[in-house]
């Protein structure tokens, strides 16, 4: 081996997982055969409220092929209620929460019988057959009006559709003023409500899970992004035995939070396969995975800001109501909370509240979609600090500059609370203002407005900040979530000086088995390909955490170091033995160790050596086990905070109300980089759908609370042909938190480009009378907005148009 | 229905329902599960093979229909061992992530390129609208695709998947 | 997503499969390309009990030429369509239109005669044959009949095909030398559109002459826009003529109202679309 040997981090690899990727090599859940399998097809409610007065299905159970057919009233005994690990309040309302409804629905696309058939195509036959009467009730669809005085209710039980009020209050807190005085005493009061549509996360890979009961444990492999918070809560909702059950996610193909969850058809097959003795497998269609699986965002932002006239903030008050579903799910209910500590952005606000209430529908529950909270509040507030400039006739990043953190005030607390290690906010600017050349493109939208073109340019900003790497345990246990927010690993030295690293965190796309391999590569000097990085099932890798929040790195990750410096401080004593030294006198480099001081060409024993003569025990150092193996579980001291600017440059239409995106340039600084090539897939990736979010995706319900958006022709997805290239470039601020210097990308683009897009598209046509335009901008949206300033053209209740949901197949289809 | 078909080299004849979709039969009957289902209304592409050296997307051909034709699927491409130039530059250039979508975005980037041995970065976008990626944003898609055009010649189907110039072996993952 | 049983037959001739639509009755599906059809039967929301796959009926495929017309098998698929010669130069309009539809592999399959049997009105090729003055030859149990395209599309989704008929050929007038461009507006591009306009004129002498304009998704058949049609004749080929001819488009249209576009939004956007589609066409 090389005595310097060029590090690891910092390379752009090529992926590890390609290979297998790329030649169609792969493990999806829906990929396994097991002997004996057999296939379970779910009938879901058309109705989105309605008591259940019948189901017959004894046609079904008559049907070829057909095993078995399951109702609610026969599962109800076993099925347990889904969980919800985060209790926001004390009194926080949470419905019991059954994976197959039992007598009553409460959103459309909710379980109502189960088929179990020896083909898929038995079981979908015999679904067809089951015949279901509803009693319908009234439908909740509305936020508003839910939590009005005598509105129809969701759950009766409980009374109300208020699931529970959080509050932050930066006076109460003592990290900040008093708000309402703020805006009493303010020269300038700032008043918008803007509208965070509902998403759907439309991971590629549809949701799928196979259970084999018939070894001595359950086996549950799973499309999921967290198997081990899986197998906990499976033990927990099923009163299995934690033992009992090992859960494994193969390859999965993407999550964007969508499988971080605990979901119905999880526990379905399992039961399922209990009941039966045989292995099941449920893969869901793409209308049922946009239809029931988890939705993310879908908050009313009520925000007030106030200012000085020169353009310095006050305070900053924000009134939300998200909307949960008809359930609570895993995370539902803390999702909004995440968002109160990011409010208030990168600005020194010096008083800011927070109040959430938490509401419930009738429509499919809500929870994690990338980015979590953070992309609903850093939206809301870039969308103020736009409207503060308006009204105070300053050029907008001026204003930002005027408030936001400056290099030199590192580390910061802010008026929520939380302390912000490092960031650069000027440098990220200076060099995406380069990049996008602002000026140029200020003067142009200066001719074009004033020859009246039909095609306006507007320009977009958003300077954001978040927190990743969730999470500190004891942050997490002032919030009242259910479980820690640390990570494990371990690292075993194997006889032929090859790695295996076992990791908590569960990646369905990241790279984290090349990145992980570069971190192990330069902390114990082997080669980057004698490393193999194990995860994803609760056999190979017990303890985990798993991977969401832009967590694996800043805290996975750091696991994965702490192992390996016990892998190293016990290869040490080996070591010191067999250069005849003192433990004190040898040092660690390049994969060897070497008595202090004595040069390059000095003896050396490398980390392969040392592990060979562990495995042969025959002359170690008295005391000494003879194992390198070691792990680490790991728990962040803090947050890390990304940061970067992110400007977009667009072209309005305004004969039609089209929106091109002309140029979008982002300089995002995520502290040390492991693979830059790894790092500019995820800020690419997050740009996608931050622009989906801005100019196509959403889901619609019409007023019978029936999803108009339940196909992929008309839940909008982008495609290559739909988005622009982007200019992406970095600057490294290292975090300060953790010894690897990282903080995090992977909702980064998520976070930052949505309110950029509309921030653009707003300022291109703002000197048309237009304030606002509700998201998704579509041309109707911004055609009407400069007609008439009305912000929400075809909103809630209207139907989707143009999809297959629009067949009449009466015709002559040929 | 008897059918026979030929997919990636090797001729298969098997009874069929009329009902089956290509996809099903090539995943469940012949165990071809590199080609993967992603939606059910031929939005996503995922699905996407090339029968008899066209691009088509398998959940919306009836296996009855393939009888007497040839189909390819990611499976088939690597050839002696090594990579199809399109894989290769999908590797080298970081054009996937969960990899999902990739066996259809990779069989309808060797058919574009067939059609258009050189095309610019709109004609790559066009040519893979029928393809849907959640993770990537697209970028390095692009990228490889353009990048896969300098290592490979034009022509449809088997033509297509010929490899041109020396490129990595299969496997070996780096 | 699986589609319900069905019995399936691959008649190899025409007569065959006029045959085999008339033994099927009532719950007999014509085949073509299946590109509608197969997501359709995919999502249960049709379950023929048999289907006539035409796939094999090669008489039904490919471009010839008749006299002042192209013929075009309606099984030619839209790949076929945009590389023919005779489409080119006879046809240019139905060419452009057929580039954007759908995507590459669902061009791969989809076929010409499929898409206009289909009728959906916001689909692009009913439109463009619309606007070509395009006949649709029909083979029934009785033999062939001829209908023009304006007969041809009678509602959402339906035709004046009859359960027993099969639409075999369409034939296109030659427009040799016209000017054509087919303007569409969606979404995101694999979308149906919100509206789209195909247009060709001839110009003769910097005046158009003749003119043809058809919609798509202006109402529950695609709509020939006869106001600005007549509004063009004599007028110069230039951009101020155009839109102020382009002014009548949506007229006598009746255009759906989804979470895409209300009807007026619709009706703006064919006055917009139809000014810049003729003005592209002529290159004003």
């Amino acid at each position: 081996m090389t005595a310097t040997v060029e590090p690891e981090v910092g390379k752009a690899r090529r992926r590890k997982e390609d290979a297998r990727l790329i030649t169609g090599r792969t493990r999806w859940t829906d990929n396994l055969a097991l002997p004996g399998l057999v296939h379970m097809a779910i009938l879901r409610s058309p109705m989105a409220h309605a008591r259940i007065t019948n189901i017959d299905a004894s046609a079904a159970r008559q049907m070829p092929g057909v095993l078995a057919v399951f109702t609610g009233a026969d599962l109800a005994d076993e099925q347990g209620s889904l969980p919800n690990a985060w209790p926001i309040t004390e009194d926080m309302k949470a419905p019991t929460a059954p994976s197959i409804a039992v007598d009553k629905v409460n959103f459309a696309g909710e379980a109502v019988a189960l088929v179990i058939a020896r083909s898929a195509y038995e079981a979908a036959d015999a679904l067809e057959s089951i015949d279901v009467d509803y009693d319908e009730l009234p439908v909740v669809l509305d936020m508003a009006a839910a939590v009005a005085d005598g509105a129809d209710l969701v759950h009766e039980d409980l009374g109300t559709n208020s699931s529970a009020t959080w509050i932050f209050d930066s006076g109460e807190a003592g990290t900040g003023g008093d708000v309402e005085q703020a805006i009493s005493d303010a020269e300038v009061v700032v008043e918008r409500t803007y509208r965070q549509q509902r998403l759907i996360p439309a991971f590629m890979e549809p949701r799928a899970v196979v259970v084999d009961p018939t070894g001595e444990q359950f086996t549950m492999w799973s499309a999921t992004q967290i198997p081990h918070i899986l197998r906990v809560m499976l033990a927990m909702t099923l009163s299995v035995p934690e033992h009992k059950v090992r859960v494994i996610a193969p390859d999965v193909g993407g999550g964007f939070g969508g499988k971080l969850q605990v979901t119905p058809e999880e526990v379905l097959t399992f039961l399922a396969a209990r009941r039966l003795g045989k292995p099941v497998k449920y893969n869901e269609t793409r209308s049922e995975s946009l239809l029931s699986a988890h939705h993310g965002r879908d908050q009313i932002q009520k925000m007030t800001l106030s200012a000085k006239r020169d353009g310095t903030v006050t305070g900053l008050k924000v009134e939300l109501l998200a909307d949960m579903g008809a359930y609570l799910r895993l995370v539902t209910s803390g999702i909004p909370i995440l968002g109160a500590f990011m409010f208030n952005a990168i600005y020194k606000f010096p008083a800011y509240r927070f109040v959430c209430t938490n509401v419930f529908t009738n429509k499919t529950p809500t929870d994690a979609y990338r980015g979590a909270g953070r992309p609903e509040a850093t939206f809301a507030v870039e969308r103020m600090m736009d409207e503060l400039a308006v009204e105070l006739g300053m050029d907008p990043m001026e204003v930002r500059e005027k408030n936001w953190i400056k290099h030199e005030e590192f580390p910061f607390t802010t008026v929520a609370g939380l302390t912000y290690d490092s960031g650069n906010y000027e440098a990220a600017t200076a060099k995406a203002k380069e990049l996008f050349g602002y000026d140029a493109l200020r003067a142009e939208q200066r001719e074009r407005r004033e020859k009246g073109d039909p095609v306006q340019l507007g320009i977009g900003i958003s300077t954001f900040t978040e927190m990743c790497g969730l999470a500190p345990s004891r942050v997490l246990g002032s919030l009242s979530y259910g479980a820690g927010g640390w990570e494990h690993a371990a690292i075993r030295m194997l006889p032929t000086g090859k790695v295996e690293v076992v990791t908590g965190s569960s990646p369905h796309g990241q790279g984290h088995e090349t990145a992980w391999s570069q971190i192990v590569a330069d902390q114990l000097g082997v080669p980057f390909e004698d490393v193999e990085v194990l995860h994803g099932d609760t056999q190979s890798s017990h303890k985990g955490m798993d991977t969401y929040g832009s967590r694996s790195l800043t805290v996975g990750a750091m696991a994965v170091v702490q192992a390996a410096d016990k892998v190293k401080a016990k290869a040490a004593k080996v070591a010191a033995h067999m250069l005849e030294a003192s433990e004190d006198d040898v040092e660690f480099a390049s994969g060897a160790f070497r008595v202090k001081g004595t040069g390059a060409e000095a003896k050396s024993v490398s980390i392969q050596d040392i592990a060979l003569a562990v495995f042969a025990a025959h002359d170690l150092p008295d005391g000494v086990e003879p194992n390198l193996d070691s792990e680490a579980t790991f728990d962040p001291e803090n947050f890390s905070f990304p940061h970067g600017t992110h400007l977009c440059a667009t072209e309005v239409d305004t004969e039609t109300g089209r929106v091109e995106i002309r140029s979008y340039v982002c300089v995002d600084d995520i502290g040390k980089v492991i693979n830059p090539l790894i790092v500019e897939g995820q800020v690419h990736g997050g740009l996608a759908q931050g622009i989906a979010q801005a100019l196509f995706e959403e889901a619609v319900y019409d007023e019978s609370g029936t999803l108009t958006t339940g196909t992929l022709a008309d839940y909008l997805v982008p495609s290559a042909a739909d988005l622009p290239t982007f200019v992406t470039d970095r600057t490294e601020s290292p975090s300060t938190t953790n010894v690897l210097g990282v903080k995090g990308v992977g909702e980064a683009g998520t976070i930052a480009s949505t309110p950029a897009v509309v921030n653009a598209v707003i300022d291109a046509v703002r000197h048309l009378g237009v304030s606002d335009i509700e998201m998704p901008c579509t041309p109707m949206r911004v055609w009407q907005a400069i007609r008439t300033g009305r912000p929400d053209a075809g909103g809630l209740g209207s139907e989707a148009g143009g999809g297959l949901g629009s067949i009449d197949t009466s015709g002559g289809t040929q | 229905m008897r059918i026979t078909v030929t997919v990636d080299g090797t001729k298969y004849t098997d009874e069929v329902e009329p009902r089956q979709l290509l996809v099903h039969y090539l995943r469940e009957r012949l165990g071809k599960v590199g080609t993967v289902v992603g939606c059910d209304t031929s939005n996503c592409g995922a699905c996407t093979v090339h029968l008899d050296g066209h691009s088509v997307k398998s959940c919306s051909v009836l296996a009855v229909q393939a009888d007497g034709s040839e189909v390819t699927t990611i499976e088939g491409l690597a050839r002696d061992g090594r990579l199809h130039p399109v894989q290769q530059a999908f590797h080298d250039n970081h054009a996937l992530q969960c990899g999902f979508c990739t066996p259809g975005m990779i069989m309808q980037s060797i058919d574009l390129l067939a059609d258009n041995p050189d095309p610019d970065e709109k004609a790559v976008r066009e040519g893979l609208e029928g393809n849907l990626c959640r993770c990537t944003g697209y970028q390095n898609i692009v990228r490889a695709v353009r990048d896969a055009a300098g290592h490979m010649k034009g022509g449809a189907g088997p033509e297509a998947e010929r490899v041109a110039d020396a490129s990595q072996p299969v496997g070996g993952g780096n | 997503m699986i589609p319900a049983a069905f019995d399936y037959v691959a008649p190899t001739t025409l007569d065959e499969a006029v045959r085999a639509l008339a033994e099927a009755g009532e719950d007999g599906k014509v085949l073509a390309g299946g590109q509608s059809l197969l997501p359709v039967l995919r999502m249960r929301l049709a379950a023929p009990s048999k289907l006539i796959d035409l796939n094999k009926v090669a008489e039904l495929r490919g471009v010839r030429e008749d006299g002042d017309a192209i013929v075009i098998g309606a099984m030619t698929t839209h790949y076929d369509v945009l590389r023919d010669s005779l489409v080119a130069e006879h046809a240019a309009l139905l060419a452009e239109a057929t580039g954007t539809v759908a995507d590459p592999q669902i061009r791969h399959r989809g076929t010409f005669g499929g898409s206009l049997a289909h009728a959906d009105p916001a689909a692009d090729l009913p439109a463009a044959a619309t606007a070509m003055d395009a006949e649709m030859v029909i083979a029934g149990p009785g033999g062939r009949r001829t209908v023009p395209v304006g007969e041809f599309f009678v509602d959402f989704f339906t035709t004046a095909l009859g359960p027993d008929e099969v639409l075999c050929e369409i034939r296109v007038p030659k427009r040799t030398g016209w000017h054509a461009h087919y303007e569409k507006f969606n979404r995101v591009a694999q979308a149906w559109p919100i509206v789209a306009v195909a247009a060709t004129v001839r110009v003769d002498g910097g005046s158009i002459a003749e003119a043809r304009v058809g919609l798509a998704n202006m109402g529950p058949t695609p709509v020939r826009a006869t106001g600005v049609e007549q509004a063009l004749v004599g007028q110069p080929a230039t951009a101020e003529a155009i839109k102020a001819a382009a002014e009548h488009a949506a007229e006598g249209t009746n255009p759906p109202a989804d979470g895409n576009a209300d009807a007026e939004f619709r009706q703006h956007l064919a006055r917009v679309l139809t000014s810049r589609a003729v003005s592209a066409a002529v290159g004003a």
